[in-house]
Parts: structure tokens; sequence; C-alpha cells
């Protein structure tokens, strides 16, 4: 079983660190470009780049929108493969040897995003990385402001409020592909067919959890 | 021993198996052959534990299966081999990973034990050079001799092999027939194969259970088959020219 986690860990999580980086870094830079170009009023201080990009980068773009790529990336590759195991009855060969089979396939998953939040936090903070080099180096504001604007109003219970975030939706991500690629039926085009609503349904729930967890933590 | 007793498998209003009783015997190749929807992949995961049956009981040498408790079903489980028709070999894991499986899941022996028995097994199946191939990297006829080292690797009491023959190539068939054929008999197992495939029937069918619309329409050895005169039977298994003329020739010596 440990060899099953580790293996989950390389295919899951660090086998996402590329492409999360890549699109943590890009989206924090536009998000940094789009600010300073609409905040043309003089009066607005200009730190609110730094500071818009931080709430952001932090409250949605990283736990969130980073989730529901994850859930196009990690998803598709979840219910394909359990899918593929289902199709050519290597499932049915776990069964028949008296090995629980959705426990052997699932839970080194659910163990393994345990570590989601590790990929999210390295979202966040390329996120941000990207925003001050756009910000920088694209003349819209200096170092120092953007520094100031991310430090502005800082409230630690944000970062823990995009945590809990991140944990529930690693939880969404590792068993709704599951139960699509455990519990599909057919073949090759059904395998195929699985990941796209499993696809949707993830991002779905992501996108509702994503809601009520908002209203329930930081609306009160 | 497996000792089927009057079992009855629906699946919404269409009843596939309707009342089968037969006896699989220990040391020898049973076979069960019919036409495509006559029941035998149902009866086999059946007997697998894969589908439950309404009626009727399967016994494991005089273990009834459905008064089992959880703990004595996963104990007879580990008691069986099964070989897919498909294979089934795990795509993520090497040749030697795959037959190792079972050893890693069931037994508490080391390393070193796991690798001897899996060298043992292998080289018991010709295969003794793939260790390190993935199940990909190699030929549908060397799939199915992993999946019969894997199937035989924990030294089961039964075996079940589903349609071990189809997609191969005749020598390959023949090669995987004789080496179940040996192991059944080298092992003492029970062996339970679902099959379409006539040389299979004439070359090591022991006993035959012939299945027609979820029914027992005959049962017998390879040697009755050709001087049987029942109808369904005939029409199934000499359907070709080829096991006619064979037919003709050994009815007249």
């Amino acid at each position: 079983m440990k060899s099953l986690i580790f293996k989950e860990i390389d295919d899951l999580i660090i086998g996402s660190l590329g492409i999360v980086a890549f699109i943590s870094f890009f989206v924090g830079g536009v998000v940094a470009i789009q600010t300073a170009l609409n905040l043309t009023n003089p009066l607005i201080p200009k730190y609110l780049i730094g500071f818009a990009t931080r709430q952001s980068v932090i409250l949605e773009f990283a736990p969130t929108f980073i989730s529901v790529i994850m859930a196009g990336k990690m998803g598709s590759f979840i219910t394909s493969s359990i899918g593929t195991m289902r199709v050519t009855e290597q499932i049915d060969a776990l069964e028949v040897m008296g090995v629980n089979a959705l426990n052997y396939l699932v839970f080194p998953k659910i163990i393994a995003l345990l570590l989601y939040p590790f990929l999210i936090g390295i979202a966040m903070f390329l996120g941000i990385l990207g925003g001050w080099m756009a910000g920088v180096y694209g003349g819209f504001i200096s170092s120092q402001e953007f520094i100031n604007g991310t430090q502005m109003d800082f409230i630690p219970f944000h970062v823990i409020y995009a945590f809990i975030k991140t944990l529930i939706f690693a939880m969404l991500l590792a068993t709704i592909p599951s139960f699509h690629g455990y519990y599909m039926k057919g073949g090759a085009l059904e395998v195929g067919k699985a990941s796209t609503v499993s696809f949707v349904w993830t991002s779905v729930s992501i996108i509702l959890f994503n809601y009520i967890l908002t209203q329930l933590l930081l609306g009160s | 021993m497996i000792e089927v007793k009057n079992i009855e498998k629906s699946f919404g209003e269409n009843k596939i198996l309707k009342g089968i009783s037969t006896v699989f015997e220990t040391g020898k190749t049973n076979l069960i052959i019919g036409q495509s929807g006559s029941g035998k992949t149902v009866l086999l995961k059946s007997l697998l534990g894969i589908h439950t049956p309404e009626s009727g009981t399967i016994e494991f040498d005089g273990r009834i299966y459905s008064e089992l408790g959880a703990d004595e079903k996963r104990d007879l489980r580990t008691e069986i081999g099964m070989v897919f028709q498909g294979s089934a070999l795990f795509d993520s894991m090497t040749v030697a990973e795959n037959v190792g499986f079972p050893l890693r899941m069931f037994t508490k022996d080391n390393k070193a034990k796991i690798k001897e028995r899996v060298d043992f097994v292998l080289e018991r199946v010709a295969l003794k050079d793939a260790h390190h191939k993935l199940p990909s990297e190699i030929s549908g006829g060397m799939q199915k001799r992993v999946a019969i080292a894997r199937a035989i690797v924990n030294r089961p009491k039964y075996l079940f092999c589903d349609e071990p023959n189809s997609g191969l190539d005749p020598n390959t068939s023949t090669l995987i027939d004789n080496l179940i054929k040996e192991i059944t008999e080298e092992y003492d197992i029970t062996t339970v194969i679902n099959t379409h495939d006539m040389n299979s029937v004439m070359e090591i069918g022991d006993n035959i259970l012939f299945l027609k619309d979820g029914l027992k329409a005959w049962q017998g050895t390879k040697e009755e088959i050709f001087k049987t005169d029942n109808e369904a039977v005939v029409a199934f298994v000499y359907s070709s020219n080829l096991f006619r003329k064979v037919r003709e020739a050994y009815l007249k010596g």
C-alpha cells in the first residue's frame, strides 16, 4: 500500500507541478496587468495592484481556479485509469483474488491528495510572484509599492479559508472521478465519456462547494 | 471438487441460468461449452462469486459458498486462480510484479521467497526471460502464460479460465491448452474452462458441460462427445466440415 501511495503522489501531485506552476505564474501576471490597466484614477494608490493580486490569487485563483483545472487533469487521469482497469477486467481480477478493489484503488488517491494543499501553496506563491514580475518589469508599479500592497490589510484567516477549501476540493478530486471510473460500464468509448462526465461533475461540485464554503467561512 | 446444485440467475426479466446442476471434478479439466448467450460466462462468474445466484448452491469441497462468512469467503478466494479472457494483467506492473501480486497481498513471505516462487512459476510457463517486461511489451500468447502463472502462483485449489484461447493462433492455443492440462494434473487442481474452441474440447476435455438456453443440455467426456447423438451437441460441435470428418474417422476407428 505504501508504494501505491507514493506512486499516486508522483502521478497526481508531482506530475501536476509543472502545469500548476506555469498557469499560476502567468495568470498572476495577467491579474496584476489587468488591475493596473483599470486603475485610471490618479487618486487610487498603485499598491492596490499588489493588494488585488494577493487577494485574487489567495482567495479564489489558487484554490478554486486551479482545482477546476485539476478536475480536468487529475480527474480525467483517475477516471480513465480506473475505467480502463474496469474495461480490461483488471478490477474483476482484483475482486476474484479477494482484494477489496475499491479500497485498493481509491484509498491511495485520497491519501495522496492530502498533499494537494502543498500544490495550492505553490500556486499562491507563484501567482503573486508572477504578478510582481508583470507589474514591476511591465513598468506598472515599483517593487516596493507592490510588496506594500501584498502586505496591506492582510488577514491570516483568508489563507486558512483557502486551505480549508483546498482540502475539501482534494476530496472531491479523489472521489468523484474514482466513482465514475469504478462504476462505468462498456468499452473504450465509454471510458472517454466517463472522463468527460467526471470532469463536468467534479467542476460543478467544486463551484458549488466553493459558494457554500465561502458563505459559511467568510459570510457570517 | 465443485458441486453446483440447481442454480438460477436472472438479469431483470431475462432468466440466464435455469436450474443447472453439475459436478466439476478435481484433477480434471472441466469444460463449459455452448453458444453465445447460453449462460457460460454467467455460470463461470457465479462460480467465482462475481454474480450471486437467486437460488441453488455452489459447494467448494463441501463448503457452501452462500453460507460462508466474509472471512471464510476471503479465504476461499485465495484458493482460486483465474485466467481472464483478455489476461487482465495489471498494466503498470512488470511481468514479475504481476505474478508476485497475490503473494504480496495474501502471504507474509519475504521478498526473497516471493522472488523464488515467481521465478519458479515463470519457468513453469516457459517465460523465465520476461521478468522485467511490461504486459504491453509481450505477445498475446505470452500474456496468457503470465496470466496462468499469476493464477497458479498462490497454489490454488481451483483454477478458472475464461476463453483462454481467444485471439491466439492454433499453435499457441494448443500450447496454452496443454499447459493448463499439465498444471491441473500436476497440482491436482479443479479446473473449469469456459471455451468456444473445439480444439480444446478434443484435446483436453476430461469433463464437458454443454449449456443451451441456460440449461444443462449434455455432459460427458471428449470420447463420449464423439459418440453422442444429442442433436444440440452434434449441431454445435460438428458444425464445421473438419470436425464432422474428425468425428466420422473416430467412429470408424
